[in-house]
């Protein structure tokens, strides 16, 4: 059985296709002003490199912010029951799952099958969000992508007062004024996002293990400074980012079956 | 040599202009006690020099990296033209964010205490609720006939509903902060507000209604309207007792006052005085107040 799952997130579309629960193709694209557009363009993608016609595809199930666009597909799914299902078929020891996207945070505790148990999430604030290390990276004029390797170089932890990211800016350009290393401000603002998201994940419990997906799973100074907080190993898979898109096909392919 | 020139066309949209004033009718030589107070904000710095409890200069320069270099600016730009040597000042009042960084203060108090007292003597006594948007802040105090705060709440925590969060949407949409309350009024019917609370995701918002064809004037109106409702639901936690009046930067913007009025039904006093001032103000009250219970102090010692 062939399914297709799409995660339709604030700043990227991600399309994952299974066949009988292997991962055939997966491919992403920057969620741009035609969201239909680049959705299809990003499972046109998929499909080519998975060598299957749309046609085989027996369901496809949306999730994201941005699922309710996504007109082709058979059903949706929210950003949480999807997190789960895929957290739990590549860690089955896993309870915890932290999710850090673009422009939300979100803490689940789920079943040993991947049902959600409680959740918490935050949308309303960038300082909980991917969007705050893209911020300051930015500001500290280096790329996101050096932003955690930069990081785990920093000799010591510098506090950060601010809790806004626009007040986080002017704090970060006083303290590149001030002559502060770029490695301790860097780590400054992974300390202050860990703070944050590990304060939502304790308001739904910590229960082991604990795993760490969304965009942001990328960043190594991020894993490391939200390991420190809650004081114990993550688990992070290769690519964090397509945790959703993974999460939907696994719960298209339960519906196909059930249907 | 592009690029200088690149720099030099570049315009900050946010950049409010600084500005002073003095009563060049009052004769600082003949008053008995002379009282400062700077307000070293996050984002702009005032400083108001009093004669015996008459206002006679001010200042409102932009707070630089350093507490004590803003304060000492503030009270030279007041200062100047006026003759009067920085020695004269018989006590000095620091409040603000950076109050605590000012050495040459004889005492600090809270900004809160500050523009409660500051805005009793721009307002009269009838003002029981002040609103101070400021740069990095937004309090709602209530206060008694006599400028005494009897309650408060702030937020201090999120860019939106400050003067920090305005200056943010002024530079993406290019408009210059003086004229953001205009213009957002500009509209023939009410836009509605944008949904995000965050300046940041407010800013990817209002960049999704421009592309959607809305103008800058109505994407200004939606931002201001959500600025306006955030603020209104801090009033209404403390609760609203009238005369009601607004103090900070935020109260020279029409856009946002109005739409504040609506929203509360009730009308914001009008001031006599430049309400930006009014926390710098406050503590020159505290500092003549000071100064007189020291002079009385060494009056019974002395005796």
């Amino acid at each position: 059985m062939i399914t297709a799952g799409i995660d339709g997130g604030a700043r990227a579309i991600k399309v994952l296709i299974l066949r009988d629960g292997k991962q055939l193709a997966r491919s992403s694209a920057l969620t741009g002003f035609d969201q239909q557009a680049t959705v299809t363009q990003a499972l046109e993608s998929a499909l080519q490199q998975a060598g299957v016609a749309r046609e085989e595809l027996q369901h496809i199930t949306a999730t994201g912010i941005g699922r309710k666009a996504i007109s082709f597909a058979d059903s949706e799914v929210t950003e949480m029951s999807a997190d789960a299902k895929a957290t739990v078929s590549l860690f089955p020891q896993a309870r915890t799952v932290i999710d850090v996207g673009a422009e939300e945070g979100r803490a689940i505790r789920c079943e040993p099958d991947g049902r959600v148990k409680d959740f918490a999430v935050n949308e309303k604030c960038a300082a909980g969000a991917g969007t705050f290390v893209e911020t300051m990276a930015r500001t500290l004029e280096i790329k996101l992508e050096e932003a955690g390797a930069l990081s785990l170089k920093a000799e010591k932890v510098i506090p950060m007062n601010a809790q806004c990211a626009v007040f986080a800016e002017s704090e970060v350009v006083s303290l590149i004024h001030s002559g502060t290393a770029k490695e301790e401000i860097i780590r400054a603002v992974h300390e202050a996002m860990a703070d944050r998201i590990s304060a939502m994940a304790r308001r739904v419990g910590i229960e082991r293990e604990v795993a760490l997906v969304g965009g942001v799973g990328r960043d190594a100074g991020f894993i490391k400074a939200l390991a420190g907080k809650l004081g114990m190993e993550l688990f992070v898979p290769m690519e964090p980012e397509f945790a959703g898109a993974l999460g939907a096909a696994l719960i298209a392919a339960e519906r196909a079956r059930a249907s | 040599m592009t690029e200088a020139v690149a720099t030099a066309q570049k315009r900050e949209y946010w950049r409010w202009r600084e500005y002073d004033w003095r009563d060049e009718s009052l004769d600082w030589k003949r008053a008995g006690g002379i009282s400062v107070g700077i307000d070293v904000g996050s984002v702009s710095s005032q400083a108001v020099v009093m004669c015996d409890g008459k206002l006679f200069a001010y200042s409102s320069l932009r707070t630089g990296s350093n507490s004590k270099t803003s304060a000492q600016r503030a009270l030279e730009v007041a200062l100047q033209e006026t003759g009067m040597p920085r020695e004269k000042v018989n006590y000095l009042v620091a409040t603000g964010y950076g109050r605590v960084n000012i050495p040459f203060a004889q005492k600090a108090i809270t900004e809160i205490a500050c523009h409660a007292r500051g805005a009793n003597f721009i307002y009269g006594p009838t003002v029981k609720t002040v609103l101070d948007m400021g740069g990095q802040d937004c309090k709602a105090i209530r206060c008694d006939g006599r400028g005494k705060v009897t309650n408060f709440l702030m937020n201090d925590k999120c860019a939106a509903g400050t003067g920090r969060g305005m200056e943010v949407m002024a530079e993406l949409l290019q408009i210059p902060i003086e004229d953001v309350g205009p213009a957002s009024l500009s509209l023939p019917e009410e836009p509605p507000p944008v949904s995000s609370t965050c300046v940041v995701f407010a800013k990817s918002e209002a960049l999704g209604l421009l592309r959607q064809n809305w103008s800058k004037e109505k994407v200004l109106g939606s931002f201001c309207l959500a600025m306006a409702h955030r603020t209104v639901e801090l009033l209404s936690r403390v609760g609203v007792e009238k005369d009601f009046a607004i103090t900070g930067g935020i109260s020279k913007n029409i856009g946002i006052v109005k739409r504040i009025e609506t929203k509360l039904g009730v009308e914001a006093l009008k001031p006599s005085i430049d309400p930006q001032i009014a926390g710098a103000l406050g503590a020159a009250l505290f500092a003549k107040a000071l100064y007189e219970k020291e002079l009385s102090g060494n009056a019974k010692t002395g005796s």
